[in-house]
Parts: C-alpha cells; sequence; structure tokens
C-alpha cells in the first residue's frame, strides 16, 4: 500500500467561494496597501453604513472580523487574557476584548490589520460598542465618529428616527470630508448604492434557494459569506461575486446537488453569532446527524434593499439588534415557514448579552407559532472557555430526537 | 457491565441489544447504539406513569426539564446553564462541607425552623456563604433546608419557562432529596410526582429503546 497523500484540488478561481474569500482577504491588503501610500484608514463597526467610507474612497477594517477570524484560528484566548489583564472584566464581549488587545499588542500571527487613523462606530448592532471605541479612540489618541441609532421600541421605523440619523449620516460625512480631504459625490454614492443593491438582491436570492428539499447549500457556508455582505456591499466585486452564488445554488437545485456533505435529514434555524473557536465541533456535531443548519437571520438582515439617502437610512434603523421582539420575531417565522425549518439552535452567547437576552422569550414565541422544537447552548463567539462540547452534544442530540419522534422515528 | 451480567447470571450473547445513555454515551464501546438522557428520561417515565406531561429530571451533571405532548412524545426541554448550581453535584458539595452523607440532607432539612438564604446564582459562592452563615450562628438545619431552597428556585425557573403541564413527575438521583422535592412543590404550587426508583428512569427509558430496536429487526432472543 502506498503512503500517497491525497492533495487538496486548488479552489477554481470562478467559483463564488474563491471570489468572495479573495474579497475578504483584500479588504485587509487594500487597507494596509492604502495605509502605506500614506492614505488615513479606519477601522469600523460591523453596522455602520459602509456605503459612507466606500463612496468616499476610504479604506476601513473591520475588527469584529478580525476578533473573528484569530478567535476561529485559535488566539480568542490569548487576546482576551491581554485585556484582562488590563482590567477589562471577562464578561464583556470577547470581540472587544480581543480588538483592545490587538490595538495594544499590534501583531497576531493569525490576522493582522494596518493601526488605524480614525475610528466609524454605530452602535446599532450593541452599546458595549461605544465604550470600546471610545477606549480606542483615547489610547490610540485618534478621532472616533459615532452614529447613533438607537434601540427602536416600535415596530416600524418612524419618520422622526431616520430624521435624526439622516443628520447624524451628513455630520458624519462632513467630519470624514475635513478629516481626510477625501469629497462625497452623488455620482459616487449613485454608483455604490447600485452595487449595494445588486449584492443585496443577489444575496437574498442565493439564500432563499433553501427553500428547496434538500437545500443546495450548507447554512454554514452562509456565516462565511455574510463577511463579503456586512463590509464589501457597494463593491462591484461583491456583486459579482453574489450574482455567481446564485447561480451555483441554482445549478445545484437543478442537479441535486448541495454544498452540504450526507444525506439531509433535519433542516434547522441556527440563531446567534457563530461560535467561532468551535466552529468544527459546532458544525461536525449537526452534520453527523444529518442536520442542515439552511437558514439564519442573516440570511434576511443583510439584505438592504433601498432607493435613496433615505432609505439607506432607514436600512440601517432596521438591523436585527435594533429592532423590537415583535419584528424580529416576525422576520424569523418568515424564515422559519418559507425554508421548511423543523427546529431551532439558539447560541446562547455570553459575549452578546443584547442578543442573547431577548432570544429566550423570542423562542417561545417562534417554537409556539411554528410548532418546533427549540434549544439553546451555551458559548461565545471569541472567547474558548465559555463553551464545553459534551453539553452542546447532548443538547443537540435532545433536538434530533425530538425532530425525528415528530416524524415517527425513534 | 461484566460486573452487571455477572450479577444478572446472564452473558453478553443474552443481550441482544445494548443502547448506551448520558454523558459518556459515546464512547462505550459495546453499545449497539446511544440515545441522549433526555429522551432515555422521557421513555422510562412514560413507560412507569404515562399521565406525566411534564419531568424534573435533577443529575450530577446538569438538571432538565422535559415537556410531554398528550401523544406522550418529548416535545420540548429546557437544560441548566452551564453552572453546576441546581444539580445534583451542588448538592454533593453542600454535604461535603457539612461533613455529611448526602441522603441524610432531607431528613435534617424538615426540622429547619426558618430556611437560610442561600445564593442560587453559583456553587462555589453558595459554599462559602454556607461556611459564613454557620459561622455566625445558624442552624445547620435551617441552613440545609436553604440548601434545598435554593436548588428548587433554580429548577423552577427552567420549568416556569418550559410551561408547568400536569402531572408533574421527578426524575434523576435528586427526586429522592424530600427537601427539594417539597421545595419545588412551594415554588412550583403543584404536586410532584416521584418514585423509589426515580434514579434509574434513565437507564429504563435506554433498555426500552433498545427493546424497541430489536423489535423493529424482528429478531428476539428467547
Amino acid at each position: 500500500m502506498s503512503n500517497e497523500v491525497k492533495k487538496k484540488s486548488p479552489p477554481d478561481p470562478n467559483s463564488a467561494k474563491f471570489k468572495l474569500g479573495k474579497i475578504a482577504t483584500d479588504a485587509y491588503v487594500d487597507a494596509q496597501a492604502a495605509k502605506d501610500r500614506g492614505e488615513m484608514i479606519g477601522w469600523c463597526s460591523s453596522n455602520f453604513p459602509v456605503e459612507i467610507p466606500e463612496t468616499l474612497g476610504l479604506a476601513v477594517c473591520y475588527p469584529e472580523n478580525q476578533a473573528a477570524g484569530i478567535a476561529a484560528r485559535g488566539g480568542g484566548e490569548r487576546l482576551c487574557n491581554v485585556s484582562e489583564d488590563d482590567g477589562y472584566s471577562n464578561d464583556i464581549c470577547a470581540y472587544a476584548r480581543i480588538n483592545l488587545a490587538y490595538a495594544k499588542i499590534k501583531d497576531t500571527p493569525e490576522q493582522n490589520m494596518p493601526e488605524p487613523d480614525f475610528l466609524l462606530c454605530c452602535n446599532n448592532i450593541c452599546n458595549c460598542m461605544i465604550k470600546w471605541y471610545e477606549n480606542l479612540a483615547k489610547d490610540l489618541n485618534i478621532p472616533m465618529i459615532i452614529i447613533d441609532i438607537p434601540f427602536n421600541p416600535d415596530y416600524d421605523v418612524s419618520d422622526a428616527q431616520v430624521a435624526y440619523v439622516k443628520a447624524q449620516f451628513m455630520e458624519a460625512i462632513k467630519q470624514l470630508e475635513e478629516l481626510t480631504g477625501k469629497k462625497w459625490t452623488e455620482e459616487k454614492f449613485q454608483e455604490v448604492m447600485e452595487y449595494s443593491g445588486r449584492t443585496s438582491r443577489a444575496w437574498l436570492a442565493a439564500t432563499s434557494e433553501a427553500k428547496h428539499t434538500p437545500s443546495p447549500f450548507n447554512g454554514f457556508d452562509l456565516l462565511n459569506h455574510m463577511a463579503v455582505m456586512v463590509t464589501a456591499r457597494g463593491k462591484k466585486e461583491a456583486a459579482e461575486a453574489m450574482e455567481v452564488l446564485h447561480k451555483e445554488y441554482l445549478e445545484n437545485v437543478e442537479t441535486g446537488n448541495s454544498t452540504f456533505r450526507g444525506e439531509e435529514k433535519h433542516r434547522i434555524i441556527f440563531e446567534g453569532i457563530a461560535c467561532w473557536p468551535y466552529l468544527r465541533a459546532t458544525s461536525t456535531g449537526l452534520k453527523s446527524r444529518g442536520i442542515n443548519m439552511v437558514t439564519t437571520i442573516y440570511a434576511d438582515a443583510f439584505g438592504f434593499i433601498y432607493d435613496d439617502f433615505d432609505g439607506m437610512v432607514k436600512a440601517y434603523c432596521n438591523v436585527p439588534n435594533a429592532m423590537n421582539l415583535e419584528h424580529a420575531r416576525d422576520k424569523r417565522v418568515k424564515l422559519i415557514k418559507e425554508n421548511h425549518v423543523e427546529g431551532l439552535l439558539v447560541h446562547t452567547n455570553r459575549s452578546c448579552k443584547l442578543w442573547s437576552g431577548f432570544m429566550a422569550e423570542m423562542s417561545r414565541q417562534i417554537a409556539a407559532e411554528c410548532e418546533i422544537p427549540h434549544v439553546a447552548f451555551d458559548g461565545d463567539q471569541a472567547d474558548p472557555r465559555n463553551f464545553s462540547e459534551a453539553q452542546y452534544e447532548t443538547r443537540v442530540q435532545g433536538l434530533t430526537e425530538i425532530m425525528e419522534s415528530k416524524k415517527g422515528g425513534c | 457491565m461484566e460486573t452487571v451480567l455477572k450479577k444478572a447470571k446472564l452473558s453478553r450473547n443474552d443481550i441482544d441489544y445494548v443502547m448506551a445513555t448520558g454523558y459518556g454515551r459515546r464512547n462505550f464501546d459495546p453499545a449497539n447504539g446511544e440515545l441522549s438522557e433526555l429522551s432515555c428520561h422521557a421513555k422510562g417515565v412514560l413507560f412507569t406513569n404515562p399521565q406525566v406531561r411534564t419531568i424534573i429530571d435533577i443529575g450530577g451533571q446538569d438538571a432538565k426539564v422535559l415537556r410531554i405532548n398528550d401523544k406522550g412524545i418529548l416535545e420540548n426541554f429546557m437544560m441548566n446553564d452551564k453552572c453546576a448550581a441546581g444539580t445534583g453535584r451542588f448538592l454533593d458539595v453542600m454535604a461535603n462541607i457539612l461533613q455529611m452523607p448526602v441522603n441524610e440532607l432531607e431528613k435534617r432539612a424538615e426540622l429547619a425552623e426558618k430556611p437560610a438564604k442561600i445564593s442560587s446564582t453559583c456553587t462555589v459562592f453558595a459554599e462559602s456563604e454556607v461556611i459564613s452563615q454557620l459561622a455566625t450562628g445558624e442552624t445547620v438545619e435551617n441552613v440545609i433546608a436553604g440548601i434545598c431552597n435554593s436548588v428548587a428556585s433554580r429548577v423552577a425557573g427552567l420549568a416556569k419557562r418550559v410551561g408547568i403541564k400536569e402531572e408533574v413527575f421527578m426524575s434523576g438521583g435528586v427526586a429522592q432529596n424530600g427537601g427539594v422535592r417539597k421545595a419545588l412543590e412551594k415554588e412550583l404550587k403543584v404536586p410532584i410526582k416521584w418514585s423509589e426508583t426515580s434514579q434509574m428512569m434513565g437507564a429504563l427509558g435506554a433498555a426500552i429503546s433498545a427493546y424497541e430496536q430489536v423489535k423493529k429487526r424482528g429478531v428476539l432472543n428467547e
């Protein structure tokens, strides 16, 4: 018997996976190149309107994206410890702890990014973001531009809220023009808006193909691809790559193929940020039982469709962590019904108090309306100390057994 | 396994199917199949008490509340988070501090005049609380009753989230502890059934499940 080692075939450069991966990687390379040219570059929170730096031609990096990458490659605990040694509580978001540590040590083998000249912060994702960025601004002695989009207790976004947030968008643009010398043009904004619309429509179309049984894709793919939706939506390459992704999923539907390997016995919705340090364990726990995570709220949340500036403002007021429980519930119920979901798996994420906090009641309401079982497991998006594989396995197996018994098995 | 077979005067060949359950279920090589303790407790309890609709299982490593639908099928469950508070291990730790066997707790709890207030959020904090309560002159009986209330209040929170539907049955080792059972009845305002074999319900469910597998194959050893 030969000792032949199976080589991985090189990735197809025309595939969506390759293109989307390249966009995510290039974001760091482009930011470093801009920095090397002497341009000012920023760090940006994930739900800050990407259209603003994109239209101004400013390169930005996303600390949350970097922290997820560091955590997935095993560096989460090391960096969390650096921040905790500096006095940050281990109760605060692990992305914040990792990034504050990175701002101090400035080098990691997992993923580096250039030092920022300004910070762009928006609290529509959480309020921890404000203190995190304030501390960065103080530590690095750089300006911080903040857009305040408060949690909306009403179902719909009011005109008053749009007016309040729009004024801040305008002010942020003015501040950035003054700071960097770059100029906002309506022509460039129209172009960015068009690409953002194309990217979003392709994303929504691609993720909606999960309505087919079996689904043409493994839902864990979405956790990787969404990085492009967050950071590069307004780029031409992103629009083209997402359109390729949709085409590939359509081809899979026609040929009966899927990126989910093995028989799709059950279909679930996954709630929460991925448990990056244990991505393999959490994914294998599902795959080994024939469970495909066919959808997540990301499938809906990152489809930013709008026609003008006011529409863009409204879209940013309507992101998942800023909307009320009933609205958030209805979005998930729609995904569950459209995609024939049989169970709800909730990541009680110690880092994300806001998201995990309202999931207990939302899970109850979703399960009652859709008549599906729901299960929660403890974990963390980036701190590996908050997850127990045995506890996860028992919960997932329990969920599987309930789904099987509902189908008349077990 | 050899010890069990010897006691039952059986050999491995007499067993058609071995079903493993519990946290070690995946590492037990002689098993033909494995099933979570959630399903096993549900099967075991329903076999002995078919009218039960809510099962509270407090074991060594975790606490869980199972809801059974009208067809007698497990339809949802809720488990404790990572902290050991609210589990059997919590009682073990407390019995150890009080230097008494865990099965002594029930008798002593009955003698309490006014249960002490013991934290329900963390086992280690509760341990230091017990020591300081005793140091300040609280009676052992009142402290033990406080410990039972602490477990009950934590598990009652889970049960209320799942939704209590009668009849309610308690399985797992902690069911033997009348102090916890009575505190739970008080918290939930429903009678709680149990049996001397409550701790065996998971094993019984696994055995029933193994039997069902053999029946499916259609070949049973005589």
